[in-house]
């Protein structure tokens, strides 16, 4: 291993001295049961005009790291050894004065919720407004205006007279980025500047802020969980884990040739580059039961679903007692055949989740029909409905909503057993040991609560919960996206061998492209309540018919580096 | 703006026409004879029976009689009290007293209650944080009638720095000792609140957003903590208005102001139903605009809450 | 190669990699109310305001065992405002009665309509207020309005109209005082329990659990108001100060409590009388109704500092 250990001091061969730069930064955090040291030696170096991402899970302490170039730790923190260097300046032993001075002027920032990070109360003009006053800019409706419409905010004057929530997500995250960068700082720190948006808008952000930043000759540090966007934006990756530098460098250096086993891992499980299909549990299962119909093989078309021309109208009232209809979902239709993978792919608003939720028989479609094994859903009765559930089941989105915190393991595992009046005491528990066995959980954590477990874990008995009916059919709404990278591949792969094993059919309902290359054979994309695009999944990543499609797939990050020779 | 204050307005009056109804219907219409159980065991004169009998038209039908009632207490036809004076014009003289009372204790929990509260929770845990969360339990739990008791006996008989008793020269110095018990026990609670509210919002997203633009310290507590914070206050003020009146009888009783609560007070020792009725009809309709107002103050504060439904 | 591009790898063996998600074994599982429990225990509030309670009870259910002085034959005119003297530690009356023996027997009726209000405006909050929340629409409108109506109702004015009702002036007792206390303050306990009840209608186990074949009835019994509890439990908690408090101004303003039944805000008013000369004689009931009042707002702070969600790990 060719482990280049120097710690950058002086500069570079060119003479420019480096903006940022962080050495042996460590960071700690009181808390009840001690002090916690969130992270240790961070070191980086950002140069004039360059963009850094940081790269790494939640908890790897890559928001702290940031969060103290800003000096805006929490309360509890604090720098307990190593500098941080703007212009040759230790600003970790700053005073207060003089970061007040700092901020808005020589570093700026853009917060990663665009939802919680604009005050509800105020005016967006005024809060833009105040950041100029405050850095004794001029802060006149027109300079105001100038801000707003440079981060490409259309009709800024008016716009400028609105609050908050009169803002969609993309526009609030204009706005932040307009505050971040009106005084025109020399370093941005952009803490998950898009996370919690959708990725055509994510796109058009990150461009958008791009060109800025190029035009400003602003230095950036990025900060995101997202491997793929941070080599396609950044010029250098700094990959963090466990609070500690584990490997840094030029991005596509580093995403060639990981070194660290972290970053490999990283690498490897990484959908967004990894895109092919999750072969390796699929092909182990059909070499165990020849009796799986392999996914693409059209034997006698086994539709165990059939969606015919679906339709859900929503009343929104608009008060005064009048109300208009909005069509959630407008004439869908498609087939899941029996033992294969089908996504519904498509952005918030889209109407895939409501196409769930009727599915699953918990909201009744305006129109259309669902045929489940050739039964038309709407005409079952009570008793027939209560049957129905065994054989379908849901696994959502929020690992933390979707287990009732007062229920321990065992009682979550065992309540559709028990509801649907299966087995005794004593083979329940043996049912509910089993299927944490299947879901690879350790048997002890029967007894434990939800929040003892983390996000994936959590997923993982909700996966367990669902197969307790032996299913045929799960829909997995949003299932894996609130995960950290390689949970998401652990519990997709974990996906990928109960199909194998049970002869399970998915109907998997995601916003993200690269989770659904990795794990479906069929695709429906849906945009605004309309099925745009079908076919298979090759078919569709290959060759696109629909614009829309196409600008989804461009929208994926690092969908246009070269992959690691090994997966392209 | 105006469209929720016209939904609003709308929704007044369901409230108002339901409460007084309520009030109207336990006291006026229930089985037995009405005006003999306004005299519990006092044996009117039989020329009081018939004007009474017609004051409260008996023998309409319910809805008839209701009807006028409202009428009457728009027009402020109140009535007489026992000692025959006209009831409405006994309010209309008592009123601005417990006006100017209620304003004082309201300003009093208002201003005290968010500037410590404030303080305290800008500095959770300090020592000043303590020792108000302490002090503010204490007061909390003493009620509002033995609070007047103390107060009354401590400042105003032993050290003299206040009449103990108001009497005839309600004025805005004689009325703080009262309007002080009046406001106390909500003060305590207002400043829980605040000081709940502020170290709840100092940790909010957008608080540290401001502190990254590079805004100071005072502008971040003045423009985005405070601010945010009164939300909350200010609704709570608004429905405690009530708790304000009923504290207002006691408080009147026992230092003689000359306002409305001791006028319902002295009406309660004396068992006299139609004035209670007809004051405590005028206080629902007080409270139910009061409430109003606060609300329009709540949106003001919270734009979100014009544009929600 | 310029140092600044240089590709930089730690150490393996200074930065292992660990599993991947792998389970906490190394504390014993934590439910969340015995996680609110243990939490309870360390805080002192709690120690101290459970204590006065537990000790408030037993005065209340056996004030014999406290007081050898029957609290109303033994009244001599001839003791009247009388200091402390053996066996009366606290002194007399203006009626000439044993202050202490008051004090101690005026316990049970200042408990007992606190507690039954509280679990009245429960029944009766709690249902409302679930229902509303739980099924909305017309349901919830309706109880929407009759909570709004109640609500602009203060309670003490209430009560000033409800105890003319000339049933209510016959027939004064512990059970009039609870009724007219749980009539005017269900409303507030609907409305937190409805707000509770909306909170958790939508979270995504309520969905699974009716996916698993829950009935809606069923869910809203195990999954919804289990998880709905925690307000409530601190609003009961704060009532039942609130409520003491109300039953004592109500026997203080002469339309609570009858005379005959001994309660502290009677006594309140009876020494009214001697307040400048005696002030000693109001000062006992007043503070034996203050430190229960400030023991249950104590104990409904620390249950709420316990039960708050934000302070729970995830």
């Amino acid at each position: 291993m060719t482990s280049l250990d120097i710690h950058i001091d002086e500069a570079d061969s060119t003479g420019i001295k480096p903006l940022l730069e962080i050495r042996d930064l460590a960071i700690t955090f009181k808390t009840g049961g001690g002090d916690v040291q969130a992270v240790r030696n961070a070191h980086l170096t950002i140069m004039p005009g360059e963009t850094v991402a940081i790269v790494g899970e939640s908890g790897s302490g890559k928001s702290t790291t940031a969060l103290a170039a800003i000096g805006l730790l929490p309360n509890n923190g604090r720098v307990s050894g190593g500098q941080i260097l703007l212009n040759g300046e230790d600003i970790a032993v700053a005073s207060e004065r003089r970061m007040i001075e700092l901020r808005g002027n020589s570093i700026g920032m853009v917060p990663q919720d665009p939802m919680s990070n604009l005050n509800p109360v105020w005016k967006i003009g005024q809060q833009v407004r105040e950041t100029l006053k405050a850095n004794g800019r001029p802060s006149g409706p027109d300079d105001v205006a100038k801000v707003l419409s440079q981060a490409g905010l259309p009709d800024a004057h008016r716009r400028a007279k609105q609050y908050p929530h009169e803002f969609s997500g993309g526009m609030r995250q204009r706005a932040l980025i307009s505050i971040g960068l009106s005084c025109q700082p020399r370093l941005l720190i952009a803490d998950e500047p898009t996370s919690a948006l959708d990725v055509t808008v994510q796109r058009q952000i990150l461009d958008h802020l791009e060109t800025m930043t190029k035009d400003l000759g602003t230095s950036v540090l990025l900060i995101t969980h997202d491997l793929g966007l941070a080599a396609e934006r950044a010029d250098k990756v700094v990959v963090m884990y466990q609070g500690r530098v584990v490997e840094s460098g030029p991005s596509l250096e580093l995403l060639r040739n990981p070194q660290h086993p972290y970053t490999r891992r990283l690498v490897e499980s990484a959908p967004s580059l990894a895109s092919r299909r999750i072969q390796a549990a699929k092909e182990q299962g059909i070499e165990t039961s020849d009796l799986l119909a392999p996914a693409a093989e059209p034997v006698a078309a086994d539709h165990i679903l059939k969606i015919q021309d679906l339709r859900k109208v929503y009343k929104l009232r608009q008060g005064m007692g009048k109300s208009s209809d909005f069509a959630a979902v407008d004439g869908v239709s498609f087939d899941v055949m029996r033992g294969t993978t089908t996504a519904i792919v498509g952005e918030s608003g889209s109407g895939k989740s409501t196409v769930a939720k009727m599915v699953l028989q918990l909201e009744k479609p305006t129109d259309g029909k669902i045929l489940f094994d050739g039964v038309d859903t709407s005409l079952l009765k009570a008793r027939e409905l209560f049957k129905f559930r065994r054989r379908v089941q849901p696994i959502f989105q929020d690992p933390y909503g979707s287990l009732d915190p007062m229920y321990n393991i065992f009682r979550t595992i065992e309540e559709p057993l028990r509801v649907h009046k299966i087995g005794d005491a004593a083979s329940r528990e043996k049912k509910v040991r089993e299927l944490l066995d299947q879901v690879a959980l350790p048997q002890s954590t029967m007894q434990r609560y939800p929040n003892e477990l983390s996000g994936g874990q959590r997923q993982r008995i909700a996966i367990a919960r669902a197969l307790a009916l032996d299913p045929e059919v799960i829909i997995c709404d949003e299932a894996v996206s609130a995960l950290d990278v390689l949970v998401q591949a652990q519990v997709l792969n974990l996906l990928a061998e109960l199909q194998a094993n049970l002869g399970l059919t998915y109907l998997f309902i995601t916003h993200d492209l690269a989770v659904v290359r990795q794990i479906a054979d069929h695709v429906c994309v849906m945009e605004k309540g309309k099925l745009v695009e079908t076919g298979s999944t090759d078919s569709v990543f290959e060759s696109p018919q629909q614009d829309y499609t196409k600008a989804l797939l461009n929208a994926i990050p690092g969908a246009k580096l070269m992959l690691p020779p090994e997966v392209a | 703006m105006l469209r929720f204050i016209l939904r609003r307005l709308l929704q007044v009056i369901p409230v108002f026409l339901g409460t007084t109804l309520l009030v109207y219907y336990m006291v006026f219409a229930l089985p037995g004879d009405p005006i003999a159980a306004l005299f519990g065991d006092r044996q009117p004169p039989q020329a009081v029976i018939d004007t009474l009998r017609s004051q409260y038209h008996l023998d309409e039908p319910f809805w008839v009689q209701y009807g006028l009632f409202l009428k009457n207490l728009f027009t402020f036809n109140l009535g007489n009290d026992f000692t025959g004076q006209p009831i409405a014009a006994s309010l209309a003289r008592v009123f601005p007293v417990t006006a100017m009372l209620a304003i004082e204790a309201l300003a009093i929990q208002a201003i005290f209650g968010v500037a410590f509260g404030v303080f305290a929770g800008l500095r959770r845990g300090g020592w000043f944080d303590s020792t108000v969360l302490v002090a503010s339990l204490v007061v909390i739990a003493v009620p509002t009638f033995v609070l007047g008791f103390v107060f009354q006996l401590v400042f105003g008989v032993q050290l003299g720095w206040a009449k103990p008793t108001v009497g005839a020269t309600a004025n805005w110095g004689t009325l703080l000792l009262p309007a002080v018990v009046l406001g106390l026990v909500s003060f305590a609670y207002v400043l829980r609140l605040t000081r709940a509210s502020v170290s709840e919002n100092m940790n909010a997203d957008y608080v540290r957003t401001a502190t990254a633009k590079g805004l100071s310290r005072p502008r971040v507590v003045m423009g985005h903590i405070l601010r945010n914070s009164l939300i909350p206050v200010v609704t709570y003020l608004g429905a405690n208005l009530g708790a304000l009146m009923g504290g207002a009888i006691v408080t009147e009783g026992i230092f003689n102001v000359p306002g409305v609560g001791n006028k319902l007070y002295q009406a309660v020792l004396r068992s006299e139903g139609p004035t209670i009725v007809s004051i405590v009809s005028v206080l629902v309709l007080v409270f139910v605009v009061a409430n109003l107002l606060v609300d329009l103050l709540y949106a003001w504060l919270d734009p979100r809450i014009r544009y929600d439904q | 190669m310029t140092s600044n591009n240089s590709h930089f790898v730690a150490p393996v063996d200074e930065t292992p990699l660990l599993a991947t998600d792998a389970v906490k074994t190394d504390h014993a599982p934590l439910s969340l109310w015995s996680d609110a429990w243990r939490k309870l225990r360390r805080r002192p509030l709690f120690i101290i305001s459970a204590l006065l309670i537990l000790a408030l009870v037993v005065v209340a259910l056996f004030p014999g065992l406290f007081s050898s002085v029957p609290p109303n034959d033994a009244c001599e005119l001839g003791n009247s405002e009388g200091g402390p003297t053996a066996g009366h530690p606290f002194g007399f009356t203006f009626q000439g009665c044993d202050i202490y023996s008051r004090v101690i027997h005026g316990t049970q009726a200042s408990l007992s309509v606190g507690i039954l209000s509280v679990l009245c405006v429960l029944i009766i909050g709690v249902t409302f207020g679930a229902v509303a929340g739980y099924y909305g629409g017309w349901v919830d409108s309706v109880l929407a309005r009759l909570g709004d109506i109640f609500f602009a109702l203060p309670l003490v004015l209430g009560a000033l109209v409800i105890t003319q009702l000339p049933f209510f002036r016959e027939n004064k007792s512990v059970w009039t005082v609870v009724f007219v206390i749980s009539l005017l303050a269900w409303p507030q306990m609907a409305r937190i329990t409805r707000g509770a009840v909306i909170e958790v209608r939508n979270a995504d186990f309520v969905t699974a659990a009716q996916a698993l074949g829950v009935s809606k009835f069923r869910a809203l019994l195990r999954h919804v108001l289990p998880n709905a509890l925690a307000p409530i439990i601190v609003l009961a908690t704060l009532e039942l100060g609130v409520f003491i408090v109300a039953e004592a101004t109500l026997s203080f303003l002469g339309i609570g409590l009858p005379q005959s039944i001994m309660s502290w805000g009677n006594d309140i008013a009876g020494a009214q009388a001697s307040i400048r000369t005696h002030p000693q004689i109001m000062l006992y009931p007043a503070a034996a109704l203050s430190i229960t009042v400030l023991s249950f707002i104590m104990l409904g702070d620390a249950v709420r500092d316990a039960l708050d969600p934000k302070s729970r790990q995830r």
